[in-house]
């Protein structure tokens, strides 16, 4: 008879499939939190994923769950697409701060209005990941990246944007909250949110965002443990953490 | 089918009204003249038959809402005016990539840029050579009159569902403007619509392995090989789907070409002629992807000359040339911006030419 308890084994929503990110990307984590949220709700078989471009343009490969993927940016149009066609189905995007808070700012802002009953997962690294580093509308102040080789300056390229605090003044969200899974109470604290952006939905109350702070040791040139330092000094400091919507309750 | 009843309609809705008989439930769109009737007809309609109307915040939104939409296996479609499409374009790619069924709809207007809000057919290459990137092909069907835009409607579904393709209707402002007597077929039975289940995104029911709808493959050998199968579908549409009419062409000496609003018009031209002891005929290609090629080709070898009309400054006319490759002069007559030209100053052109 086993002497110990088994707590740490593969959710079922997710494939077999290995990740493919870089050492210390936290997009495995988030993947693996969302996959949890997805068999503790015991919806696997009914969640539709839409994937989206850059690193985590594999994603819905990652899922076990059936999947599209998006044109940049324009995940929120495809969600809203599927979820106006099968209503009874749970339909998330998985979307990076090029793809959601550049390219496709019209598509979420409007998906968010609309009270759209789709969950979105949002990876805020501040930078583009995939194409090789360049800014992200999310890059800090004085932050260097391949287009910005002097550091952004605001006069120039305008200022990192908040997009939960934008998101907030939207009537049709539901839940929408920022968080971190650089320690194990992050790591808690947002799969609660990422379940209350699903559960939003399974209540048909309207759409929930969480906004996750994430490290991008390759393009920002430091160790993963490093990277989680400059999240924690520096990010946090522009992107305050917290709960912002919240009518799931 | 049943034909008695006739109705007299609007152009644009009576391609919204043809396409909810079809079977078509959910419409995406967003309002431009000169084919914002259709929308609204929808936005006033599709809730009466349990569908779902929703106006995106553009176009560019409106074709992401037909990729998801489509990609549950569902009756899709929207409509445009040609600044729309253009818009449209980067979504019509991945449709394309992604074997996707669904319709849209563009009453084209003059161009480029704003142009006007007046009929034209400056559209063609955008529509029939691929307005977005990527070898792809979309079937076009250009209608001459009302009662073939309701035919052509339907069609345009089951051709959709039949191969997996983006079904194009290519028309204009005259004929989403105009007003005739159409009859309209039966509401399709949803049930008996094509069962996508074999690969639309409608969850696993935890009872299978997860169906993927997309348009890429990061390895080039794979890429090519959903190509090359994109492309022997393309040449089974081909040898199956062409559409044509042909009009007084069994003596023809002038076979004028011109498709949708043209192709009427230039039907009253050939009688013209032929008062004047000209004979002409007409070849009206009714897909123009894929363009009836061969068909038309078949005319060179009794008739001496081909004249094609457009209201562009020549679009089409590159396929008929393609077609009677070099055995036969083709001449053109266009005009552009918006204007439509009279049989009138039509034939005068042609007797110009012989």
């Amino acid at each position: 008879m086993s002497t110990y308890t088994e707590r740490f084994k593969t959710p079922v929503s997710l494939s077999e499939k290995e990740f493919t990110y870089c050492p210390g990307c936290h997009h495995g984590i988030a993947h693996r939190l969302i996959a949890e949220v997805i068999d503790e709700l015991n919806i696997q078989g009914k969640t539709i994923m839409v994937a989206p471009v850059g690193c985590s343009v594999f994603a819905y490969d990652f899922f076990d769950v059936d999947g599209t993927v998006a044109a940049h940016g324009r995940a929120p149009a495809v969600a809203t697409g599927i979820k106006r066609a099968r209503p009874q189905n749970i339909v998330f995007t998985y979307q990076g701060d090029g793809d959601l808070a550049a390219i496709g700012t019209a598509e979420i802002i409007h998906a968010a209005n609309r009270g759209e009953k789709i969950t979105t997962i949002f990876i805020n690294n501040a930078i583009y990941g995939m194409t090789g580093g360049q800014m992200a509308p999310t890059t800090l102040l004085g932050m260097k990246t391949t287009t910005t080789p002097y550091g952004r300056d605001e006069t120039k390229d305008g200022y990192p944007i908040r997009v939960s605090e934008v998101l907030k003044e939207l009537r049709g969200v539901a839940f929408l909250a920022r968080t971190k899974v650089t320690t194990p109470q992050d790591v808690l604290k947002t799969k609660k949110y990422i379940k209350k952006a699903f559960q939003a939905q399974i209540n048909n109350i309207g759409f929930g965002l969480v906004e996750i702070l994430s490290t991008c040791p390759t393009n920002w040139g430091l160790t993963p443990i490093e990277s989680m330092k400059w999240l924690e000094e520096n990010m946090v400091k522009e992107y305050p953490l917290g709960v912002f919507i919240d009518k799931v309750g | 089918m049943e034909k008695t009843e006739k109705i007299l309609v609007k152009g644009t809705e009576a391609i919204a009204e043809a396409a909810i008989r079809a079977g078509c439930r959910l419409y995406f769109g967003y309002p431009i003249t000169p084919q914002s009737e259709l929308t609204e007809y929808m936005a006033r309609r599709l809730p009466e038959v349990n569908g779902t109307f929703l106006q995106a915040e553009s176009e560019v939104a409106v074709v992401n809402m037909i990729y998801g939409a489509a990609s549950t296996g569902k009756r899709v479609m929207t409509s445009t005016s040609s600044p729309g499409f253009s818009l449209m374009q980067e979504g019509i790619s991945y449709i394309a990539g992604a074997e996707l069924p669904c319709v849209f709809v563009n009453v084209v207007r003059g161009g480029p840029g704003l142009g006007d809000i007046q009929p034209a057919q400056s559209d063609y290459f955008q529509a029939t050579k691929g307005g977005g990137h990527g070898d792809y092909k979309l079937v076009v069907l250009s209608p001459e009159s009302l009662q073939e835009a309701v035919e052509l409607t339907s069609h345009a579904f089951d051709v959709a569902d039949k191969y997996r393709i983006p079904v194009l209707i290519l028309t204009d402002g005259l004929l989403g403007q105009m007003m005739e007597p159409v009859s309209f077929p039966d509401f399709r039975n949803l049930d008996d619509l094509n069962d996508h289940s074999s690969w639309a995104l409608i969850g696993t029911n935890n009872e299978r392995a997860p169906h993927r709808v997309s348009s890429f493959d990061l390895d080039p050998v794979n890429l090519e090989k959903m190509n090359l199968n994109r492309h022997q579908k393309y040449k089974k549409i081909t040898e199956s789907e062409k559409l044509y009419e042909e009009y007084k062409l069994n003596d023809a000496e002038i076979v004028i070409v011109a498709y949708g609003t043209m192709g009427r018009i230039v039907k009253s031209v050939a009688d013209k002629a032929r008062e004047k002891g000209v004979k002409a005929g007409v070849f009206r290609p009714i897909s123009l992807w894929p363009f009836p090629y061969e068909e038309l080709e078949k005319w060179s070898k009794t008739a001496k000359l081909f004249f094609a009309v457009e209201m562009s400054s020549g679009q089409m006319i590159e396929d008929v040339k393609l077609s009677i490759n070099g055995k036969r002069p083709v001449e053109f007559y266009g005009r552009m911006g918006g204007i439509v030209p009279t049989p009138g100053e039509i034939l005068a052109k042609l007797m110009e030419l012989i």
